[in-house]
């Protein structure tokens, strides 16, 4: 899964459901720092300091103080406003704050908002043309993939991720790729079909 | 036990003036039924719909609650002062705070202190604090120090009543006289049995955990509040806390236009709305208060864990003659209903003269439950199904053709054993059974393999779901033919916007897209009960219809005196209303003159009175097929199929959406889902996602089959709906369960059917061999 692939990259520290795997997984552990020899010096920011940092989301550059402690999704909701991320849990369980970083699906609860510094941040906000839904949102309503609606937003960025490195999903790989984000309403039959019409509209060139 | 289906409102209810006149059914419809969209399906999936949680108020601070770390624990003292020393922290409250002094009655019956210094569960509210962000109010909770006086508990529903247990209350840890029930003569009834079958089962308690957590924005304008709140039901929030503030109603605003889920443990207010009032009062100043997740899987309730026995006598063909249920139930630290209906399947859902149940609810140390979708049910039907399954291996009937033996067309547990209004039971079992292929798959031939296949049934029913007063609504068209619906219920997910948007598209033809819906507002939007009990369709879609119906005779009225016809010979068509005689007798509804002038037409309407000695139930059947690798213990469930009967179908595509996600959940409970409370310490074991197992994508069938037996209720209400949100998760564990031992040929009695359990199971018989 293109969207996996990538948990592994130390600059962005763990997401997903590369996270849950690391908690007994040795072998990722080795592969991390295996890695992490050709990524760049982090930098170093004291504890508890405010510090200026430029997040660019959704196409703007957000200039905000935060502490280095703070997730970048709470930034993005409480600081930026960006209330479209939802919070479910706040520990990398959920995926209710999926958001994409640089194309790929992160949990934004696992990612310090300074480790997103030089990052391409996309929220649901960031899928709409104007006041117009993107192809994935258009999918899930047209399929009532979702009940009460608040793990969607979560669910339309990782299915919107999984398109974006895999046009072409197999429902297998939909399952799989759609598997970080929980659904309490139960609504994954709907969701697995509003990804299936999205990856038809987006290859039909319904998409961006 | 009281019945909930005719006790959700204690006493009579007196009638209404406003729009006492109630329409008859409809017939043929033709937006009501269809396949609709949400109305606010934009709202929701471009991340501009305003959960209370994303609430950003000026000024804002955040709240966050000590919780106490033990399940039962007297707190001695609490040292706040390095608390309130800390960056950020505007305040600090605990037991000893006069602001705080606040009462709160878990039960009405026990009188408690919003921080009591009796803590009977993990995960009691202890102190809190407002800050500047969360952070600091989580490191000043953190630096609270408080002395615990840890005292001895009990976590084990099944030893609540040794007399050895701790006494988690004075009056010990039965909170009542056990539930009897009698009918006919039992005994009698086995000793008339040609088998008697007698099982033992066990469920663990379930958690709700909806993906929004629980909490609120709390504001004050003097001395009125402002609560945004993730809630099934502003009405009851706004009468708890202006209860437990000692405020008017006029005062206290509850406001969750939308809500992330709730399952039941949203329809009431929390100690979390007092705690948020408090510190917003002393610091004057919005506090946001929204609890962890940690914490919500802790104190907002649960479904009880409960132990069960079911005892069925039957003659050779089939034709049951006694029942007998024996249930225990937690409720947790406080009384919570903890017993309450797990008898109700074997008391009503199949014909049975001679019927004994008695259930109990005692006291555990761990947070109180609260209603969980179709309370008691899923468990009795985990109990009742499996045992009517064993039944059926011992006359060697098949389970389908036993349950059709046993139907009834009456509820015999209420006085007076009153009719259903409709029961579709037969038809569920026989045309899922027909659409599922259940002949054909229980004659294949089994597999002897490491990996084996089986299927499954279950039934149900749902003891409320006819809905009922009080509900007000008003509708308001406005000269442009364009419409609001004002109405109090939420939309906890099932789509209750857009039903009800359809039902006045209905009635007065406006495009759903002319239509606005404002509800779940204390301050602006009419009474409503919460949203729960699948009772929001049949109570709230007569009201909306009545109040469609009091504005389209207005209408007919002004056009007809501008048509010069009686109103009786027009009708709406479109835009425009016209002479039912004439067609081109006409005049949209944009140029009525009359109508510009008056601006609005208002009509309100009010949810009528049920059909007197008639009970309102919706019934279901569901078939299933499993997998079960018999090295590993894993079960997949490959296919399952739903067939519901719950009156009219309002909307075909937000109804398969409750089905799907009823019996999703309902495989959680089947297969993976259990509140571990551990032996030693008493505190709770899995208190996250990652160790909480709810089902994911990769856990459903690939294969969910809704099939409605669409049969409008004509004498339950006028929309012909019966409740749905329920009923669709009461067979399901039970179901699986049944597949399971189809496949191989072990009763997993205790839920869940985890690979540990059932390769325990299998290892034991092999043993005996």
């Amino acid at each position: 899964m293109g969207k996996d692939d990538d948990d592994r990259d130390p600059s962005r520290g763990i997401s997903r459901r590369g996270f849950i795997t690391t908690v007994g997984a040795g072998a990722i552990g080795a592969a991390t720092i295996g890695r992490a020899v050709a990524a760049p010096p982090p930098e170093v920011v004291a504890h508890g300091e405010p510090a200026p940092l430029t997040l660019r989301v959704n196409g703007r550059a957000h200039r905000v103080l935060v502490e280095p402690r703070w997730t970048l999704l709470f930034v993005l909701r409480e600081q930026l406003g960006l209330t479209g991320t939802k919070v479910g849990c706040e520990r990398g369980e959920c995926g209710a704050c999926t958001v994409l970083i640089d194309g790929q699906p992160r949990y934004a609860c696992m990612t310090l908002a300074v480790e997103a510094k030089g990052c391409e941040i996309t929220t649901v906000e960031g899928l709409m043309h104007g006041e117009e839904l993107g192809p994935v949102q258009q999918a899930f309503v047209a399929e009532d993939a979702f009940q009460c609606g608040y793990c969607t937003p979560g669910q339309v960025m990782a299915a919107e991720g999984l398109l974006r490195a895999n046009p072409a999903p197999t429902p297998e790989q939909i399952r799989l790729g759609m598997s970080g984000n929980l659904c309490r309403c139960g609504a994954y039959d709907h969701i697995v079909r509003a990804v299936e019409r999205a990856a038809a509209v987006r290859r039909t060139g319904g998409g961006r | 036990m009281k019945d909930p289906g005719t006790t959700l409102v204690e006493g009579a209810l007196p009638p209404s003036a406003a729009g006492a006149e109630q329409p008859e059914p409809w017939g043929k419809t033709t937006v009501v039924g269809t396949r609709q969209p949400r109305i606010d399906g934009y709202d929701r999936v471009s991340g501009k719909a305003v959960y209370p949680s994303d609430v950003i108020l000026p000024d804002m601070l955040f709240g966050a609650i000590l919780r106490c770390p033990h399940p039962h624990a007297t707190v001695k003292k609490a040292v706040t002062a390095k608390a309130e020393a800390m960056p950020g922290v505007r305040a600090v409250i605990s037991g000893a705070s006069p602001a705080a002094d606040v009462d709160w009655h878990y039960d009405p019956k026990l009188a408690t202190k919003l921080f009591d210094p009796r803590c009977r569960f993990e995960g009691e509210a202890v102190a809190a604090v407002a800050a500047e962000t969360p952070q600091q109010a989580w490191d000043a909770a953190r630096a609270i120090e408080v002395e615990y006086e840890v005292l001895p508990f009990v976590a084990d529903e099944r030893r609540a009543l040794d007399p050895a247990a701790p006494r988690i209350h004075d009056g010990g840890n039965r909170f009542d006289e056990p539930d009897r029930y009698r009918r006919g003569d039992p005994d009698a009834g086995f000793a008339a049995a040609d088998k008697v079958v007698e099982l033992s089962f066990h469920t663990a308690a379930e958690l709700h955990t909806p993906m929004e957590l629980h909490g609120c924005v709390a504001r004050w304008d003097g001395a009125r509040l402002t609560l945004w709140e993730s809630t099934q039901g502003v009405y009851p929030v706004q009468q708890r806390v202006a209860a437990t503030l000692d405020l008017p109603l006029s005062s206290v605003r509850v406001i969750g236009h939308y809500m992330g889920g709730g399952f039941g443990s949203k329809l009431q207010a929390d100690k979390y709305d007092i705690v948020a009032a408090v510190l917003a009062k002393v610091t004057a100043r919005p506090v946001k208060l929204f609890l962890t997740r940690e914490e919500t899987l802790l104190c907002v309730g649960n479904r009880p864990p409960s132990t069960m026995r079911v005892r069925i006598g039957a003659k050779k063909d089939g034709t049951l003659t006694a029942v007998e249920f024996t249930g225990l139930g937690a409720s947790g630290a406080y009384p919570a209903g903890g017993a309450a209906l797990l008898d109700w399947l074997a008391r009503d859902l199949y014909a049975c003269p001679n019927v004994r149940c008695e259930t109990t609810d005692v006291a555990i140390n761990a947070g109180p439950a609260r209603p969980f979708r179709a309370p008691g049910h899923p468990q009795g039907a985990w109990a009742l199904e499996q045992a009517i399954d064993a039944l059926a291996e011992a006359l060697a009937i098949d389970p389908l053709e036993l349950r059709l033996k046993n139907l009834t067309t009456v509820s015999q547990t209420r006085p007076g054993a009153p009719p259903f209004t409709s029961t579709g039971l037969r038809r569920c079992l026989v045309e899922g059974a027909a659409a599922f292929g259940w002949a054909q798959a229980r004659g294949r031939a089994r597999s002897e393999g490491v990996v084996r296949r089986g299927v499954g049934m279950a039934a149900g029913m749902w003891v409320a779901g006819g809905g009922g007063p009080p509900s007000t609504v008003v509708v308001k068209l406005f000269a442009d033919g364009s419409a609001n619906l004002n109405m109090g219920a939420s939309d906890i997910g099932t789509g209750t916007r857009t039903v009800m948007a359809m039902v006045v598209a209905e009635e007065l033809g406006t495009p759903l897209d002319r239509i606005q819906v404002e509800n779940a507002d204390t301050g602006t939007t009419q009474y409503a009960t919460a949203s729960g009990g699948s009772k929001t369709v049949p109570t709230e879609a007569p009201a909306v219809r009545a109040a469609a119906l009091a504005v389209k005779r207005q209408l007919l009225a002004i056009a007809g005196d501008e048509l010069k016809l009686p109103p009786s010979e027009l009708r709406i068509e479109g835009d425009a209303v016209v002479s039912v005689r004439d067609p081109k007798l006409k005049r949209k509804i944009a140029e009525m003159q009359g109508f510009r002038r008056r601006g609005v037409l208002v009509g309100v309407g009010v949810r009528g009175p049920n059909p007197e000695g008639k009970v309102v139930n919706p019934f279901a059947a569901q078939f299933c097929e499993v997998e079960v690798n018999t090295r590993t213990g894993e079960v997949r469930v490959l296919r399952f199929l739903s067939a519901n009967e719950s009156g009219r179908v309002m909307n075909r595509l937000t109804y398969d959406s409750q089905v799907i996600g009823g019996v999703t959940m309902g495989i959680g409970l089947a297969l993976t889902e259990e509140r571990v409370l551990d032996r030693q310490t008493g505190k709770m074991a899995n208190r996250n996602w990652h160790d909480y197992k709810i089902p994911t994508a990769l856990d459903v069938p690939t294969e969910i089959v809704s099939l409605p037996i669409d049969a409008p209720d004509a004498e339950a209400n006028s929309a012909g709906a019966k409740g749905l949100g329920e009923p669709v998760t009461i067979p399901t564990a039970a179901a699986v369960a049944n597949a399971v031992h189809d496949a191989v040929g072990v009763r997993v009695t205790e839920s869940p059917i985890s690979p540990m359990r059932l390769l325990g199971l299998l290892a034991e018989r092999r043993k005996r061999g």
